[in-house]
């Protein structure tokens, strides 16, 4: 249990939602789901979700803090905004599932080998160092992240792919050593320091 | 029409070699015929996506995008952003509104701006392309520069879906936009009707973690094109446009498909009837060609 | 009938004139219709061709109308001539005949034909019609007795003051206010519907006793209802056994309901702790805690978290539990959990609930207890139990997370129902000789869900009306005649069910209820002054009369009356109490020896009809089929089929009827007699869901044409040629088809035999 985990727990021991509503973005809009299942029914992974939006929100609502923080189901979001359009309480939905995963990221809660989390985390890494994305560093991570013959495998089968996009100039072997980002990237790294900070310090507020 | 001039942020898809590439190319091929100015906010930084939920969380992705209106705003606070990736747009407005609405974010905000001497006002507007096409340019204008109008094509006009939720092109509806089609017959094709994945989801970056689930939608968006009769697909999205291009071996390898179907963006329907050729419309970009394209462009 | 003087009107407008030979139909008219004269106009409906009657009427004494044109159904203000010694008959031409009639060569033998028979038709009905006179007798008194002193009839009484009407409202508690006095505070009935308000009960009571109109009567009930719309006369006894007789004009039963009993609801805990208690419970508990924390009632804790059980005994098939929604308890339930969250937001307050209902803006009343904190969970108690040191465990299915749950508060509140307060079942069975056991046991069910869980004990109004001493009731004990089309409209004319004895209902809805029934009072006794109808045949004059020394004195038409309008003097002669009457006819078709009729609507304005129409031989292929349909349904169904370009056979002749309860089977016999071929009957849907306007003409026609088969029989005819059918006025392609189905039968099994 990280350290932050452990704080939260004993501060939100009969509350998840208060947690949530405090911590997670656009928490606050969690208790006003009034359960039709519009989200659920809408978004294109539905069938992928063990818990479907409209779940977690009642789960939340029950307290089921390890069940939902540790879920898979917010990483099945493709970030479509389909629920959000259609959820007739005007719920921002996709924020609060995103919201969820960066908080159960944050915890160490997040399931560790799911897929979308581990390239969105790279991503995350790769253009808070750079300012940019470096697509050709990001694809190779990518296909390597589960190990070197693994890699290799996934490489040879995204190989074709690669070399269509090489031919239409798309894609970028060079872009291993030679992608500059911004030239700004200290300030970038400066400027999301600080903001991680505040945001931690408001964390540590609520739960402190 | 005279002049028009923006702020452009293209963002990281359209740098040379990357992915959107030509998407870069025939946005520049169509402006120029629509004498508009783009100007490039100096040193953007990536928007963060969707996906950078992640690592980002809420307020260093907010001061991400903001860095880059701050960095637009000083440059000239009277000209609007305008983007041409979904993503992007998406990213950089939704910043905008929510720093604007809530005056504790804001603060916040620049708080972490002021470490790089920077000052968010939220002061410009922030567009897509399609934007400036509809609304500062409009159907008759766009139609007006048409030198060899698609006649005889039927594209399906597939919008996706940062294009359209949760901000979407004003005066559209969610389940079936329109501006797509009314672009494709203003260039002199026809669009699909009642193209049925027209809003379907293409996986977006789940196209990596996930490439089952995602190929899946992928298989299809394109097969209510085949099934519309559609010679190809236009999108107004990056992402849209390569995972629905680039996959289709893929797919017709886990399937059993065929497709071979040319994905383009509403920009290179725009400069190949311009009139511009293939090269200048960024066809050279197509994985999968958009032979009757080509063919009307070398004319 | 020798002052009667027909003129007759032939409209070429619409495309008559290019698809008829109008000529020969004013011919027609003439000769056959016995018309003083037959004019054709261009433009009937026009102002030239309605001044052109207008002429006649006044400068030539034409007193019967006959108007060869579109539908009754169109076009009335203009031709509107009745009254005032004019009674008009229409003619259909446009929408009967020359709509529902392809435009071909072919088809124009039999297109003028059709329009011929209408025109004989038209005549041969404004020739046996008398222009409706009001009754002379008719009379009113501009007071209203208000039964019950609650929300409802409070409401009622100041809105019948305000227009200028004296009322009397009767309570039998010694207060008045009813259950709403007793609540603590009320769901709000104004923006922002974000908190719970004063009830206003306090203020609504001060305004009933300062306003100089209203007479309200304490501990008293109505002991006797007799009379009719604008003569009533009820007897008011208090508690102590006095009673004196008023008058009123109209009444409205503002009875309200009954709480649910909880106490058969051991399962949910009532009655185990005292700490399960009903929404009306808590009010007093919150009332007694005035503004300070709510205590525990078993040991005075204070209350840290409570659990609200919707539909506790409600929705629910189970055998005492009331089958529908109150429709009140979810927002009183989102109101009473405020209350605790209003006073300290750190108490849990869940509400367990299947489907949250919250009429009107009251959806904004939920986002706010969802704003305050209140937990909305979906799922269904199983069960409740008492706690270890006070409180309960409530056992439930998460209906979201489909697992079962249990959680522990300190307070369960049970969102109970309301059972309305409605009187005796008049229409209770009772095993009549030769009834078979299953057909009992099927009437004893009906009553069931008649009655649901109306203790029926006592009498409310004491009505002296040969079918029973209080409102029928629709369903589950609900005095209604027909929760959509016909609100307050109970099935006794100038007496209004308003709040929840008509539905369950709150406190807004049982307000904005009683200014609906307040309004049909006035209408009521306004109309019976005028000896006019106030529903559903507005403003009608006919109303029915009998011959007396044809009359058997059997009995039929006081027992088959819906409304129960007609009484029996001591020879058990009928009575008709004309401000009672809906106009509908049903006794007409109930009389088997025809002595009941309308000025202008009898056994004869419609058996001429029938006998008018020209039946052409066995030989000619050309059968002819009556139809006899509902003015309200049918009819406009067939014309609506006509506007929308669907034809049907040219071989029916279609009258339009008031209700087919009015039939009487003598027109299908009559019609078969002399030579038609057919006869369909189109009334509206009857049963538990009926639509008739009339509640039950439809049911009653349909039971008559059962037993039609005998006669038929003694006529040697096949019983497939009376067709009885339920057909709604969207019915428009159905309704045509019927008709070609029976031209096919005809074609099938052959013409009849009887043609001259």
């Amino acid at each position: 249990m990280s350290d932050l985990n452990a704080q939260m727990v004993e501060k939100y021991r009969n509350s998840f939602l208060k947690e949530v509503e405090a911590n997670v973005e656009e928490g606050e809009w969690v208790k006003m789901c009034m359960q039709c299942g519009v989200c659920s029914g809408s978004c294109p992974l539905g069938p992928y979700w063990e818990h479907p939006p409209q779940e977690i929100f009642m789960m939340i609502r029950a307290g089921k803090r390890e069940e939902v923080l540790k879920s898979e189901s917010m990483w099945m979001c493709t970030s479509c905004y389909n629920c959000i359009v259609r959820c007739p309480r005007g719920l921002p939905i996709t924020h609060i599932m995103h919201g969820l995963a960066h908080y159960a990221e944050r915890l160490g809660l997040a399931p560790k080998q799911n897929p979308t989390r581990r390239f969105a985390l790279m991503f995350w890494d790769n253009i808070a160092k750079h300012g940019r994305v470096n697509e050709t560093v990001l694809s190779i991570k990518l296909y390597f992240m589960d190990g070197f013959s693994a890699g290799i495998k996934r490489a040879l089968e995204m190989l074709p792919v690669g070399l269509g996009m090489l031919k239409a100039k798309r894609f970028n072997p060079w872009g291993l050593f030679f992608h500059k980002g911004c030239k700004g990237k200290r300030d970038i790294q400066k400027i999301l320091a600080k903001a991680r900070e505040i945001e931690l310090a408001k964390a540590a507020k609520f739960g402190g | 029409m005279a002049k028009k001039t923006y702020h452009y942020y293209p963002g990281c898809t359209a740098e040379k070699n990357a992915s959107a590439s030509n998407y870069e190319t025939s946005v520049m091929a169509m402006c120029e015929v629509l004498d508009i100015e783009l100007k490039e906010i100096p040193d953007w930084n990536c928007c963060g996506a969707s996906i950078g939920y992640a690592g980002g969380g809420e307020l260093p992705r907010l001061a991400m995008n903001a860095r880059n209106l701050a960095i637009a705003e000083q440059e000239n606070p009277e000209l609007d952003v305008v983007a041409t990736c979904a993503a992007c747009w998406l990213a950089q407005r939704e910043t905008k509104e929510r720093l604007l609405e809530d005056d504790a974010l804001m603060k916040e905000c620049n708080e972490a701006l002021a470490e790089a001497g920077l000052k968010y006002e939220a002061k410009q507007r922030v567009r897509h392309m399609v934007e400036v096409l509809i609304e500062d340019i409009g159907y008759e204008e766009l139609g007006k520069h048409v030198k060899k109008p698609l006649e005889g094509l039927k594209i399906a006009g597939y919008v996706g879906c940062q294009t359209n939720r949760p901000f979407g092109i004003a005066g559209e509806s969610f389940e079936n936009p329109k501006y797509l089609d009314k672009m494709i017959e203003t260039v002199g094709a026809e669009p699909v009707e009642d193209y049925e994945k027209k809003v379907q989801c293409c996986g977006g970056a789940l196209a990596f973690s996930e490439p089952e689930k995602s190929q899946a939608m992928i298989k299809d968006i394109i097969e209510a094109a085949y099934d519309g009769g559609a010679d190809m697909i236009v999108t107004p999205c990056p992402v849209c446009q390569m995972n629905v291009e680039v996959y289709q071996e893929q797919i017709n390898k886990r399937y059993g498909t065929k497709f071979k179907m040319p994905v383009v963006y509403y920009s290179t329907l725009l400069a190949v009837a311009y009139g511009k050729s293939a090269k200048e419309a960024g066809l050279d970009g197509q994985v999968i060609p958009a032979t009757k394209l080509e063919e009307i462009a070398k004319r | 009938m020798s002052d009667v003087k027909i003129g007759a009107y032939i409209c070429k407008g619409c495309g008559l004139g290019d698809r008829l030979d109008t000529a020969a139909l004013a011919k027609i008219a003439e000769r056959e219709g016995k018309a003083a004269f037959a004019k054709e106009h261009d433009f009937l409906c026009s102002e030239a061709g309605v001044a052109m009657i207008r002429e006649d009427i006044e400068k030539e004494g034409v007193n019967r109308v006959v108007i060869a044109a579109c539908s009754r159904r169109a076009k009335t203000d203009a031709f509107a001539f009745d009254g005032d010694g004019v009674a008009v008959s229409r003619a259909n031409l446009r929408e009967g005949v020359i709509w529902a009639r392809p435009d071909t060569e072919e088809a124009r033998e039999t297109t003028q034909e059709m329009a011929e028979d209408y025109v004989r038709m038209a005549c041969a009905e404004v020739r046996y019609m008398t222009p409706p006179q009001p009754n002379p007798e008719a009379q009113t008194n501009r007071r209203i007795l208000v039964v019950g002193g609650g929300v409802s009839g409070m409401t009622a009484a100041l809105e019948a003051a305000k227009a200028g009407y004296e009322v009397t409202i009767v309570e039998k508690s010694g207060a008045l206010g009813g259950w709403a006095a007793k609540l603590h505070r009320r769901v709000p009935d104004h923006a922002p519907y974000a908190d719970p308000q004063e009830t206003g009960v306090e203020a609504m009571i001060q305004s009933v006793e300062a306003d100089p109109r209203i007479e309200v009567v304490l501990n008293a009930r109505i002991t006797r209802t007799s009379g009719a719309p604008g003569r009533f006369s009820a007897d008011i006894t208090t508690e102590s056994g006095q009673t004196r007789t008023e008058n009123f004009g109209a009444i409205i039963q503002a009875s309200g309901f009954i709480p649910y009993d909880a106490s058969k609801l051991p399962e949910l805990g009532y009655g185990k702790t005292p700490d399960v208690v009903t929404q009306l419970e808590l009010e007093e508990l919150v009332r007694q805690a005035g503004g300070g924390p709510v205590k525990r009632p078993s040991d005075g804790k204070e209350v840290r978290s409570v659990v609200f059980v919707q539909c506790a005994g409600q929705r629910s098939d189970k055998e005492g539990h009331l089958p529908y929604c109150s429709g009140f308890c979810c927002t009183a339930s989102i109101k009473q959990a405020m209350y605790f969250k209003d006073q300290n937001p750190d108490i849990d307050t869940t509400i367990l609930y299947t489907d949250l209902r919250t009429p009107g803006y009251l959806e904004d009343f939920y986002r706010s207890g969802q704003r305050k904190g209140v937990i909305f969970t979906k799922g269904v108690a199983s069960e409740v139990k008492p706690a270890n040191g006070g409180g309960a465990v409530v056992h439930f299915k998460d209906l979201i997370l489909d697992e079962d749950v249990q959680v522990e508060a300190d307070l369960v509140v049970l969102a109970t129902g309301m059972i309305p307060n409605s009187g005796v079942d008049i229409e209770k069975p009772e095993k009549r000789e030769g009834q078979s056991d299953e057909d009992y046991q099927k009437a004893l069910e009906e009553a069931r869900v008649r009655m649901g869980l109306n203790p029926g004990e006592e009498s409310v109004l004491n009505l002296q009306y040969r079918q029973g001493p209080d409102l029928p009731k629709l369903r589950y004990g609900f005095a209604d005649s027909h929760f959509i089309c016909f609100p307050y409209e109970t099935r006794r004319t100038g007496i209004y069910a308003t709040g929840p004895v008509r539905r369950p209902m709150d406190i807004t809805q049982a307000m904005e209820d009683a200014v609906g029934a307040t309004l049909k009072a006035i209408q009521a006794l306004e109309n019976a002054g005028k000896g006019r109808a106030a529903h559903p045949r507005v403003g009608d004059l006919s109303y029915p009369s009998f011959r007396r020394d044809g009359c058997t004195q059997c009995k039929r038409c006081t027992v088959e009356c819906p409304f129960g309008a007609i009484d029996e003097d001591e020879e058990r002669y009928p009575v008709f109490n004309e401000s009672r009457c809906r106009r509908c006819g049903t006794c007409m078709g109930a009389c088997p020896v025809r002595v009941i009729s309308f000025e202008n609507y009898s056994v004869d304005t419609v058996g001429q009809q029938i006998k008018a129409v020209d039946i052409p031989d066995e030989f000619s292929e050309k059968p002819r089929i009556l139809v006899l349909a509902c003015e309200n349904d049918a009819y406009p169904a067939l014309d609506m089929a006509a506007q929308n370009g669907i034809h049907y056979s040219p071989f029916v002749r279609i009258v339009p009827v008031r209700c087919l309860g009015s039939v009487n089977t003598i027109w299908v016999t009559d019609a078969l007699n002399s030579g038609y071929d057919g006869v369909i009957l189109m009334g509206c849907q009857k049963g538990e869901n009926y639509q008739c306007h009339f509640v039950k003409g439809s049911e009653m026609a349909h039971y008559r044409m059962g037993k039609i088969g005998d006669s038929l029989e003694q006529l040697q005819l096949e019983v497939e040629r009376v067709q009885t059918y339920e057909v709604a006025i969207t019915d428009i392609e159905r309704a045509p088809r019927l008709i070609n189905e029976m031209e096919q039968l005809i074609e099938k099994i052959g013409m009849s035999p009887f043609k001259f």
